[in-house]
């Protein structure tokens, strides 16, 4: 098999350094030509700063990379490119208002005299590439006017049009339907038949073993297996993605639950293209409970949170508090029934990064404060210093833009804000993202307490440890639907298994 | 380290304080160097030309602090002069051979009820239909100036001087009137500049005004009604406007459908003069206010002086950019200096 499929590229005792962490720790890695790398392990393993330096979007700290025994230092992504290596990232790099022959040829556009675009060429070699990946999809049609898969082949047609020897794809079946995912193998099984070689990461385990030829695992910085994919199955790739004496957490506190306080009742989210991000999901939190919503990217668990909190339109289904269903239908009366989002991405979603701290923590609950409509500033203040000190956020001053705050105390900020509003569920998504260890710890703290005074949370997570670590119950998410219900006592490779079931697979089964 | 830090702390004072410097300067400049510049006469003459735009700069400000932007301004001031007039000169014929007439209360209640629909049209074009502010309050300034020039077939109605028997002899005290000394429109500014900053800085609205502007989508998940707080900003700032149209109106004693042209831009400099960020999230009403003396003053100094009135137009430019390159630094100070204390802290 080896003879069949020469090493393309090599990484020797490759060390990535960031600040504060060391992402990965002496790696060694074989690149196999006209065959399908297969790239495993859990989210903050390593997997994509390994793409990143392969791809030159990072270069190493230490250790080398060789390419046919030179040593290489990409220096961007460019040179990567010229070198004959091709990415696919998750999130698609393209143009919707272009068309796509335009997207293929961005910033390369064939041209007369160095001015004039050579529309010609470029569709015809457009529709050549197409042809290659057996895909029906004109050349001249917009690129927003295609499926989500389409653009994804669209985008390998664009690798592939720079002369990609080595193309990697970073979870490309992450948005696909079943059919899609189909379209894709065949083309990936063409590639492979014409020597390119594929790097593929995914979460999804029966996918790998379906289309890999090698299979390579990460976890935190370190290569735990590596082979051929002869003999292979799901136990021995979760045993080495979260290693054989996986660690336990003993529970301190028993659990002593009230009512149910919130129910979510078949609730649906279409998929634009058919199909739904948030397939008829239900379930129940008690007071006093931590309900942990495992999944992997795109599971449709971020969505879910979000239809909650009324910022989908067109999502179905009810939901309840304390049995009374919710029929309000923006935030503002949402909150005023008692739920509260502590979003997953801070900066985006939950601070407005100018204003100071005491102005976010008290932005929902500003009515507290308010006699008609005068604000006395005088309580307020004395109202964001009180949750100040509850929570221990660090702060010079309470005046001081949020932004000049460590991610902790941001984070920190945001669940003081949600807590001012006096929630009766607390809805976190990825509680523990952009944080630092110790930051963590202590967020977590403060959410083990928050349950113990009766709050119902509903946290959601893709790290696994912290799911089994914090969870009174465990339910599993894959592919909008829930898979799975777990005790915090059950083994990691049960839940990963049931977070990586995919529909296709399900159906060919 | 504290020489440094004290320093680093004057710096930042001055810098926040800079239109109200480049205020002192230029102010200053012209007591020196144009004669007759400091008498009572002159300020109070200052005051009123400054006072118009002052008014549109504060219904300007709150707009784009949310991120957005009215140019139709200056058309609200000239449809709410026409109305004012048409109203005075023709009253509401209601079609069954009988008009009806208004006195000076009512009609200025119905103009700034004018101004506000055509902020309410701003609004709803931005909030409903999803149309980018630039190009929807562009849309209301070439509809209400039409509608202006309709109005009257583009001539001026003369004679606002109002009569007794409709009880609108007291419609030219607006705009020439005085009460302890000062002109009602130095009045009208202090009211709503004093409502405007209380507004800002005192009450949930203005908060979420703020809010909105720094981070739309973050203050929507916070519970702020984005919305209703786009709808206030747009409907406030055609009042504003329907205020400056109706003080023109009366000082004129006569509306022009012309009256406003241009006067959206010398607002959103007074805005922009005063720190108002154009990215949204920041500024501040008594900022602008200055901002505005700060143009006014210029321009009616260099007036004195006998400056070309072509200089005036590259010096205000001149001016506006120098003080936004200021802003820009100033952000940058402040932002490393929290960052500083903070880091400290965590130390």
């Amino acid at each position: 098999m080896t003879v069949a499929h020469p090493v393309g590229l090599t990484i020797r005792g490759g060390v990535k350094v960031y600040p504060g962490t060391r992402a990965l720790k002496g790696v060694d890695f074989d690149l196999h030509m006209g065959a399908v790398n297969v790239l495993v392990g859990e989210n903050g393993a390593g997997k994509s700063t390994l793409m990143k330096v392969i791809a030159g979007v990072e270069s190493l700290t230490e250790g080398t990379l060789a390419m046919e025994g030179v040593v290489h230092n990409f220096r961007s992504k460019s040179d990567a490119v010229d070198h004959g290596i091709g990415i696919v990232f998750q999130e698609l790099n393209l143009f919707p208002n272009l068309t796509v022959a335009e997207n293929i040829f961005i910033a390369r556009e064939p041209t007369r005299f160095g001015i004039d675009v050579d529309a010609r060429a470029q569709t015809d070699a457009a529709r050549a590439l197409m042809k290659r990946l057996e895909q029906d999809i004109d050349p001249d049609a917009p690129l927003g006017t295609l499926r989500i898969g389409q653009q994804q082949v669209v985008e390998i047609a664009k690798a592939l049009a720079q002369n990609a020897k080595i193309l990697i794809l970073d979870e490309p079946t992450s948005a696909l339907s079943a059919t899609e995912v189909e379209v894709l193998f065949r083309v990936i099984n063409d590639l492979r038949a014409e020597g390119v070689g594929i790097v593929y990461i995914s979460h999804r385990l029966e996918e790998l073993i379906r289309i890999g030829d090698y299979i390579t695992v990460l976890r935190d910085g370190v290569i735990t297996g590596a082979q051929s994919m002869q003999g292979v199955d799901i136990p021995w790739i979760v045993r080495a993605m979260i290693g054989e004496g996986s660690k336990e957490f003993p529970r301190t506190e028993v659990a002593n639950y009230g009512e149910e306080v919130f129910r979510a009742s078949d609730i649906c989210l279409p998929r634009l293209g058919g199909g739904f991000t948030v397939d008829h999901v239900s379930l129940s939190v008690r007071a006093g409970e931590i309900l942990g919503l495992y999944g992997l990217m795109g599971a449709g668990r971020t969505e879910f949170l979000e239809c909650i909190m009324a910022q989908h339109p067109l999502s179905s289904g009810q939901f309840f508090i304390a049995g009374k269903p919710l029929t309000e239908k923006d935030v503002t009366g949402r909150i005023a029934r008692g739920l509260a989002l502590i979003p997953e991405d801070r900066k985006r979603d939950g601070l407005v990064q100018i204003m100071s701290i005491r102005e976010n923590i008290t932005l929902s609950a500003l009515d507290q404060f308010a006699r008609l409509f005068h604000l006395d500033l005088r309580a307020e203040l004395a109202g964001a210093a009180d949750f100040i000190k509850r929570l221990t956020i660090k702060v010079a001053s309470p005046e001081n833009p949020v932004s000049s705050l460590s991610g902790g105390n941001q984070q920190k900020v945001v669940i003081g804000k949600a807590l001012m509003t006096n929630p009766k569920i607390l809805l976190m998504d990825e509680p523990s993202r952009g944080i630092d260890i110790g930051a963590k710890a202590e967020v977590f703290r403060t959410m083990r307490k928050l349950a113990a005074s009766g709050l119902a949370i509903l946290f959601v997570t893709s790290d696994l440890d912290e799911v089994l670590a914090l969870s009174d119950r465990i339910l599993v998410m894959a592919d909008g639907r829930l898979t799975g219900e777990f005790s915090p006592s059950a083994g990691h490779a049960a839940v990963i298994s049931a977070a990586s079931r995919h529909k296709s697979k399900e159906v060919a089964a | 380290m504290t020489v440094k830090s004290d320093r680093t702390s004057l710096l930042l004072l001055l810098l926040r304080l800079r239109t109200f410097v480049a205020l002192i300067l230029v102010f200053a400049f012209f007591s020196y160097a144009a004669p007759n510049f400091l008498s009572t006469a002159n300020a109070v003459i200052v005051s009123k030309h400054v006072a118009l735009n002052a008014l549109l700069a504060i219904g300007m400000t709150f707009v784009i602090i949310t991120g957005g932007i009215d140019l139709s301004v200056g058309s609200i001031v000239g449809l709410c002069g026409m109305v004012a007039g048409w109203l005075m000169l023709n009253g509401v014929d209601l079609g069954i051979g009988y008009t009806v007439w208004f006195n000076t209360i009512e009609i200025v209640g119905i103009v700034a009820l004018v101004g506000v629909l055509v902020g309410a049209a701003n609004g709803l074009l931005i909030t409903k239909m999803g149309v980018a502010p630039f190009i929807a309050t562009l849309g209301t300034l070439y509809i209400a100036r039409g509608a202006a020039l309709l109005s009257s077939g583009g001539r001026t109605f003369p004679n606002l001087t109002g009569s007794a028997e409709f009880g609108t002899k007291s419609f030219p005290f607006i705009g020439t009137g005085t009460i302890l000394g000062l002109p009602m429109m130095i009045w009208i500014l202090i009211v709503v500049g004093l409502a405007a900053h209380y507004l800002s800085r005192r009450t949930t609205l203005g908060r979420h005004i703020y809010a909105v502007g720094g981070n739309e989508r973050g203050a929507a998940l916070s519970g702020v009604k984005v919305n209703r707080i786009k709808m206030f900003v747009y409907m406030f700032s055609g009042f504003c406007a329907a205020l400056v149209g109706i003080v023109i109106a009366s000082q004129l004693q006569a509306s022009h459908p012309a009256t406003g042209e241009t006067f959206e831009l010398n607002a959103i400099a007074a805005a922009v003069l005063g720190g108002t960020s154009m990215a949204g999230g920041r500024g501040r009403i008594a900022g602008t206010i200055v901002g505005a003396f700060v143009i006014g003053i210029l321009s009616d100094g260099l007036i004195m002086m006998g400056v070309s009135s072509f200089w005036q137009t590259v010096i205000k430019g001149v001016v506006i950019i120098t003080a936004v390159v200021i802003d820009q630094a100033q952000s940058k100070l402040q932002a490393r200096v929290a960052l500083q204390q903070e880091a400290a802290i965590n130390k």
